[in-house]
């Protein structure tokens, strides 16, 4: 099923929570809407799912608008951050929910609908959790009968906000890549929220990334992280050192010393960011900056550094390798191997 | 746990007691003739029946009232909440002096009612109104709390399922608040079987008509027959603490299906 969401717009009194947006899911596809909170993410989610409507524009699945449908039409599996479970019903019993409320007409015999329940029970492996009620889970295995729960209507769609937001670190890495084997196995066109890039970039074919109700870039996660479309997301996903520069006539400037790199398309007030780790570490006089070793950190295989830059006495923290050790006091150069500049400086 | 029982006996287990102690000076066939006298057992038929029915009432009209508080954001709706609770603190012979002057035959509502051939104050139809007042607070301040901490996910979960909206009520929202439901019926009960002060104004008061339980008591204990008193005092207990444990043991079954998610 693909989706095709159009110039959709939200607002919420004078909050624009989804500015213009457009945005196309190929069938099939695995998607993270990823931003902070209030970039009209999770709106978004809503919108696609029939729980709220959009002020203006359109969203079709498969070409067919689904505006015209509710939530309950749609065939859209949800799964919410906090579950959402039915606590008075059993697991058996939540999973089937979907099932028994469909209309009499169509809804398959109870031997059916026990066989259907116990083959998604299986699917996320908690078959011998069936007579539990929700509240006797954790909150991982609560997450995956929402899951199973979801699946059990044999969605077109399936959406998950925040899935694993209320979860701890550890529980949260199991059901990324569970999840990830899960979409491999069932193939069904899948958007799940989040605002922490790691999970986005480790779970997602594609990364949409958000910011203020507005599409910052659409791409896959190695696109996202090597080539940031805009400052803001080059700055929301992984570590960047940013610096305030000046360009003019094709020259970068910090302060009021000329930085010897390639300005690119970039004019006036700009931004120049650089990963921590593409900081090359150089003797003094061979490298755009100068400065001096405040402090060093190792971690594992990295050293990681605060760097006082000669220019401003700016710290900037970068990673190294380990193979030239680095000591508090020492003079050095540093040279960026990869940077952007944006232009503006908000 | 020492204090608590303490407590406990000091506050309701002695009395209690002393009411069982005073209803053994009568003999058993003398307790028997008492509890079976017809004017008793209609005392106790409307004590019983018409708080059954004042609490069956509470209970929707209870769930209605608490949804449109939770629910819906309308002008007044802190001042609404806030009239809830009357009955609660008006003292009760003031809500029978009200009760009756609004629903006698020249009163606002009971003349165009009597027009109608409908008599309302001293009626059984008066004790049960005057049931239903005083109950009504007991079912929305249970339910009330429950329901505002009833995630709206819960429906959009159902919703997104394919649950209409009478499935969503009937098989999502009305099941997770049950427990609450039960106690606030059985409050509203209790309250009703016991009331006094606002329904003896109403009543009328003849006996095998419109006469309370509670009241009998009274009136067995102006003619000094103590006894008699806490024979009828006895079977009332007996009957309640039956209905309360029966209720009791409903909820803790709705209960342990449903036990807060937290």
């Amino acid at each position: 099923m693909t989706i095709e969401v159009r110039n959709i717009v939200k607002q919420y009194g004078a909050f624009k929570a989804l500015d213009n947006v457009d945005l196309r899911v190929a069938d099939g596809e695995l998607l993270a809407l990823l931003g902070p909170s209030g970039s009209g993410k999770t709106s978004l989610l809503r919108i696609i799912a029939g729980l709220d409507w959009p002020d203006a524009g359109e969203v079709s699945f498969d070409g067919e608008n689904a505006l015209a449908r509710g939530a309950g039409e749609r065939h859209v599996g949800f799964v919410f951050q906090h579950y959402a479970l039915f606590r008075h019903m059993s697991v058996f019993e939540n999973v089937a929910f979907g099932l028994r409320v469909q209309p009499r007409a169509v809804r398959k015999s109870e031997a059916q609908i026990r066989a259907r329940v116990k083959e998604l029970l299986d699917l996320v492996q908690l078959d011998w959790l069936a007579n539990r009620y929700p509240s006797q889970l954790s909150g991982g295995q609560r997450q995956r009968i929402a899951l199973a729960r979801a699946l059990a209507i044999e969605p077109r769609i399936l959406l998950l906000d925040e899935p694993f937001g209320a979860l701890d670190a550890k529980v949260r890495k199991e059901l990324r890549q569970w999840l990830r084997t899960l979409h491999e196995e069932i193939h069904v066109t899948s958007i799940f929220v989040t605002h922490d890039q790691e999970e986005a970039l480790e779970v997602a074919n594609r990364v949409v990334v958000m910011d203020k109700g507005k599409i910052e870039q659409i791409g896959t996660p190695g696109d996202v992280y090597d080539n940031p479309a805009t400052a803001f997301v080059h700055s929301f996903i992984g570590e960047s050192i940013v610096l305030p520069v000046d360009v003019r006539d094709g020259q970068v400037k910090l302060g009021h010393r000329p930085l010897n790199i390639d300005a690119g398309s970039a004019v006036g007030p700009s931004k120049l960011f650089v990963r921590r780790h593409d900081m090359q570490i150089g003797p003094v006089g061979e490298g755009a900056f100068e400065g001096t070793v405040r402090r060093v950190r190792t971690f594992g295989p990295i050293q990681r550094a605060d760097i006082a830059l000669s220019d401003d006495d700016t710290l900037v923290e970068i990673d190294a390798p380990r193979d030239r050790p680095l000591t508090t006091g020492d003079a050095i150069s540093l040279q960026p191997r990869r940077y952007r500049i944006f232009a503006g400086q908000e | 746990m020492g204090l608590t029982l303490t407590w406990l006996s000091l506050l309701i287990l002695i009395p209690l007691a002393g009411l069982f102690v005073k209803t053994a000076d009568l003999s058993l066939s003398q307790f028997f003739d008492t509890v079976t006298s017809s004017r008793t057992l209609h005392a106790l038929r409307i004590s019983f029946g018409l708080a059954f029915a004042a609490a069956l009432v509470n209970l929707v009209a209870g769930l209605i009232i608490v949804w449109a508080l939770v629910r819906y954001r309308f002008p007044g709706r802190r001042l609404f909440d806030a009239i809830v609770d009357i009955p609660f603190a008006l003292p009760t012979a003031v809500a029978g002096i009200a009760l009756t002057t609004l629903f006698a035959q020249n009163g606002w509502l009971g003349a165009p009612l009597a027009s109608l051939g409908i008599k309302v104050a001293f009626t059984p139809l008066g004790i049960f109104l005057a049931m239903v007042f005083i109950g009504i607070p007991f079912v929305v301040r249970t339910v009330q709390p429950v329901l505002i901490d009833l995630d709206v996910e819960i429906e959009e979960a159902a919703v997104c399922l394919g649950a209409s909206r009478w499935q969503t009520i009937t098989r999502v929202i009305i099941p997770s608040l049950t427990p609450a439901i039960l106690t606030g019926f059985a409050l509203a009960f209790a309250r009703a079987v016991g009331e006094y002060g606002s329904v003896i104004f109403i009543a009328g008061n003849l006996p095998n008509v419109s006469e309370i339980a509670p009241l009998l008591i009274v009136i067995r204990l102006s003619e000094f027959r103590y006894a008699d008193a806490t024979a009828i005092a006895v079977v009332m207990l007996v009957v309640s603490f039956l209905i309360i444990l029966l209720l009791n043991r409903l909820q803790r079954w709705a209960q342990t299906r449903a036990l807060a998610v937290s």
